[in-house]
């Protein structure tokens, strides 16, 4: 039993690492060095506690890089994963505190929600056949001006609903493990990561997400639905995004309407660090966790080393360009 | 005896039976009043020039065009597809011209790509899909990797992952849009055992070629088309290919011996020597004087195209020396070997050679903008007009305005285009990758006829050419490659047959014998 079990993880493990795993690899160094870096420029940033904080700062945007990576592969681009995070947010507060309804159905709701809004996306894209980035970033604006519109453009606070904060602050993990008090939202980042991961290797949705961005003409004349499976990763993406929202609104406490914007900048960044191809067809969520973390280690780190706040924009931004060129060269070396 | 329904005996004597098809798109009548039929067991051939409408009916037959007019009955029912997945379940399997795969997935996943063999909850069985993958590569004798990425492939093997695909729906009806135009000999002969193997097991193939050498080797019957519509049907065996030919084009096309000129007291154009990069190119050494049209033969992967792109400087040598004219270059991009006076005419004119959403003027002056400037940088449009329309004139383009896009005009005139775009950057050496690939028969000839007025004028041409017909007619010497060797250089015209190439285009590194170069 053990033989067969471990055969299936190390095929999973190895399909994760496979695609595009020079590029990984590289990020996957990258990401070592810095930490590496760090430890030694400054003894407090190896501390339990502040890799802690680490992962739960890439929760929210790890989540989101999942999304965008999911519709990235497709040959598409989601400009509206910020503010549909907070849209969703919004539609939890709006559910739990202004409508007083259960904690369950707040959760279901902002998923929802967030799959609902996907699926617009995706109709658009698939069946209006108006180009990912336009219509995207429609519902970008759309979804900033509606968040606003719904909660009067105040935050909303869940202090009336016990133990939401407690979804992504809460530790089950630190409940057994007292020495590791991992956040729950951290928790959730990786439980995103593999179900992602697996429907991607594992499943028709991810054969075709695959599929739709090596080659969507061939995909249709293969007999292949291509607008519904499309519209089909889009209304997933979305969900996630949905989850996301859940996540921010619980470490805040609060939904606040005027966040969001930006949010996609960071996730996409995070996905192109890791190794994903914006021209689609290419790309794993190992190597987008593996960007979402190098993004963080690199806001924290540098904050321990007490570097301005400006100065890690630009940092980030170097680091993009970087890691792009990277790719590059190595495309150009392989032919 | 009215009956709605066929009998058996009836729905099989046809697999296909198309009558009196109509197809009209805005400002095109593609097709009028066209026949055709399949019978079990039988190659039937569809010949035509480009645009004669071949594709057109068979994308009715296989689903991604709706007829506008006439009956399509497939097994002797009437059949009316829409889509490509209703087609594949009459029966109907097609093979694209363009390879249509996904480059980032197997062979396998591609193979099987909207028929994954499922688990519950959409999962796919990733096992049981390499194993019927296999499974099929091993009925048709070839030996591929069911796990290997498409996109690491050879255009070959691409083809026969293609070619694996169709089979796999278990098609009655296979459609095939030029199968061997990426494949060597090797690989035709092998595609030509499944062809007949299929044929046994009484499924009928419908062939689409420009390849008139096939014909007589797979086809049973031919049906030639022209201009959207039928012109007729014939047995393959006893007509002989000039008769198809002129059927295709309306008239008789003369062929012409090749005129070999006395270059002895010619200028020497270019010599290269020793140019070696890997596996690719390995010592070519050759010369070619002005005025001489000097063919490179040889198969797919041969290193021709990759020494035309060295010597062009798109691709990096690794030893070598280049002379233009007497005088050594060193050559690093191909805006050095521009400036030396070489132009290169790739085989894919779309994508290398041409801006195709743009004009004809604006795409002959593309390399030669500095001509037109003036010292604030401004464009002269009229005298670009004016040079434009005398190459229009000299090179006979026809085209309707020089202000004409590039995309609208034929693959003819396309080619045209481009040979103007490098004359007018006065290159004097020039290299054709695959003149008229996707050319009709009919405008091939006078490709050819430019080609030999070019040298007249005292440019020096060199021809890749995968057709043999091609470099035997237009070669004043033939330069034959294998494996990344040149392996000979024969003399041209009707003293170097087809067979003394192929001798040298098969000469493996160990049956290698030191190289002569002719005079």
């Amino acid at each position: 039993m053990t033989a067969a079990h471990a055969t299936k993880r190390s095929s999973i493990f190895s399909h994760l690492i496979d695609t595009g795993a020079h590029q990984k690899m590289l990020a996957f160094a990258s990401l070592i060095l810095l930490l590496v870096g760090f430890s030694i420029a400054s003894p407090n940033f190896m501390q339990v506690s502040n890799m802690l904080a680490i992962l739960q700062a890439t929760s929210v945007n790890g989540v989101l890089a999942i999304a965008a990576t999911l519709v990235i592969i497709t040959g598409g681009i989601d400009l509206s994963v910020g503010t549909l995070m907070t849209f969703c947010a919004v539609i939890a507060g709006v559910i739990l505190t202004k409508a007083g309804l259960p904690l369950p159905l707040g959760l279901i709701g902002a998923i929802g929600a967030g799959a609902l809004c996907g699926l617009i996306s995706g109709t658009l894209v698939a069946k209006a056949k108006i180009p990912p980035f336009i219509a995207t970033l429609g519902m970008m604006l759309v979804l900033k001006g509606l968040s606003l519109v719904i909660s009067g453009t105040r935050p909303i606070y869940f202090n009336d609903t016990p133990g939401f904060d407690q979804i992504a602050r809460g530790s089950l993990i630190g409940e057994i493990f007292p020495a590791f008090p991992v956040p729950n939202g951290v928790l959730i980042l990786f439980i995103i990561a593999g179900s992602a991961a697996y429907i991607l290797s594992r499943t028709v949705l991810g054969r075709y997400t695959f599929a739709l961005g090596s080659n969507e003409e061939a995909v249709r004349l293969s007999g292949v639905n291509t607008q519904s499976w499309k519209m089909g990763i889009y209304a997933l993406a979305g969900g996630i995004c949905g989850v996301a929202g859940i996540l921010i609104a619980s470490r805040l406490n609060s939904a606040q309407p005027a966040l969001g914007l930006g949010y996609e900048l960071e996730a996409i960044a995070a996905v192109v660090i890791g190794g994903t191809s914006l021209a689609g067809g290419r790309g794993t969520i190992m190597g987008t966790l593996i960007g979402a973390l190098i993004m963080a280690v690199l806001t924290n780190g540098l904050r321990v080393l007490s570097v301005a706040q400006e100065w890690q924009t630009v940092v980030t931004g170097v680091i993009i360009i970087l890691a792009v060129y990277a790719d590059m060269v190595r495309k150009s070396k392989t032919g | 005896m009215p009956s709605p329904h066929p009998t058996k005996a009836q729905a099989h004597t046809r697999l296909v039976e198309m009558k009196g098809i109509e197809k009209r798109f805005p400002g095109v009548h593609a097709l009028k009043n066209v026949h055709f039929d399949l019978r079990p067991g039988e190659v039937h051939a569809l010949m035509g020039e480009n645009g004669a409408g071949k594709s057109t009916l068979m994308k009715i037959l296989s689903g991604v065009y709706s007829k506008d007019g006439g009956t399509v009955l497939v097994q002797g029912l009437e059949a009316n597809p829409q889509g490509p997945r209703e087609a594949q379940d009459l029966g109907v399997g097609i093979i694209h011209q363009e390879l249509s795969l996904m480059n980032d997935l197997t062979a396998a996943q591609n193979i099987f790509i909207g028929r994954e063999p499922r688990l519950s909850f959409g999962r796919l069985n990733e096992k049981a899909l390499n194993a019927q993958a296999e499974a099929i590569f091993f009925s048709m004798n070839l030996a591929l990797d069911p796990k290997e990425s498409v996109g690491n492939m050879t255009i070959a093997k691409q083809q026969m992952v293609e070619i694996a695909k169709a089979l796999s729906y278990r098609s009655k009806i296979l459609i095939m849009d030029e199968p061997t135009a990426a494949l060597n000999d090797k690989e035709i002969a092998e595609l030509f055992v499944i062809i007949r193997r299929l044929k046994e097991e009484g499924v009928g193939i419908i062939y689409i070629s420009h390849k008139m050498d096939e014909l007589k080797q797979i086809a049973d019957r031919v049906t030639i088309m022209r201009d959207g519509e039928y012109v007729g049907t014939v047995e393959a065996a006893d007509t002989p290919i000039s008769k198809i030919i002129a059927m295709m084009v309306g008239r008789e096309l003369e062929s012409e011996e090749v005129q070999i000129p006395d270059l002895s007291k010619a200028e020497m154009a270019l010599e290269v020597k020793d140019l070696n990069r890997g596996k690719e190119i390995r010592d070519v050494s050759f010369s070619i004087k002005k005025g001489e049209i000097l063919g490179f033969a040889g198969l797919m992967g041969a290193g021709r195209t990759e020494v035309a792109r060295a010597i062009f400087g798109a691709d990096p040598l690794e030893s070598g020396t280049i002379t233009v004219h007497g005088k050594a270059c060193s050559i690093a991009s191909p805006s050095d070997a521009v400036a030396n006076g070489i132009g290169y005419l790739s085989e894919d004119r779309k994508h290398f050679g041409l801006a195709t959403g743009m004009d004809v003027r604006a795409n002959v002056v593309m390399a030669s903008l500095a001509k037109f400037t003036d010292q604030l940088g401004r464009l002269d449009e009229d005298q670009m007009q004016e040079i434009t329309k005398d190459y229009i004139r000299q090179l006979d383009i026809r085209t309707p305005s020089d202000t004409q896009e590039v995309r609208l005009l034929s693959g003819g005139n396309q080619q045209k285009v481009v040979i103007a775009k490098w004359l007018l950057r006065d290159c004097d050496i020039l290299i054709f990758d695959e003149p008229t690939r996707g050319i009709d028969v009919g405008a091939k000839s006078e490709i050819y006829k430019l080609l030999n007025s070019l040298a007249e004028q005292g440019r020096a041409i060199i021809v890749i050419s995968s057709e043999l017909p091609e470099v035997m007619r237009l070669s004043h010497r033939i330069a034959v490659m294998c494996e990344g060797r040149l392996t000979g250089i024969l003399p041209g015209g009707s003293k170097t047959t087809q067979e003394d190439i192929m001798h040298l285009a098969t000469m493996r590194e160990a049956a290698m014998q030191p190289v002569g170069e002719a005079p």
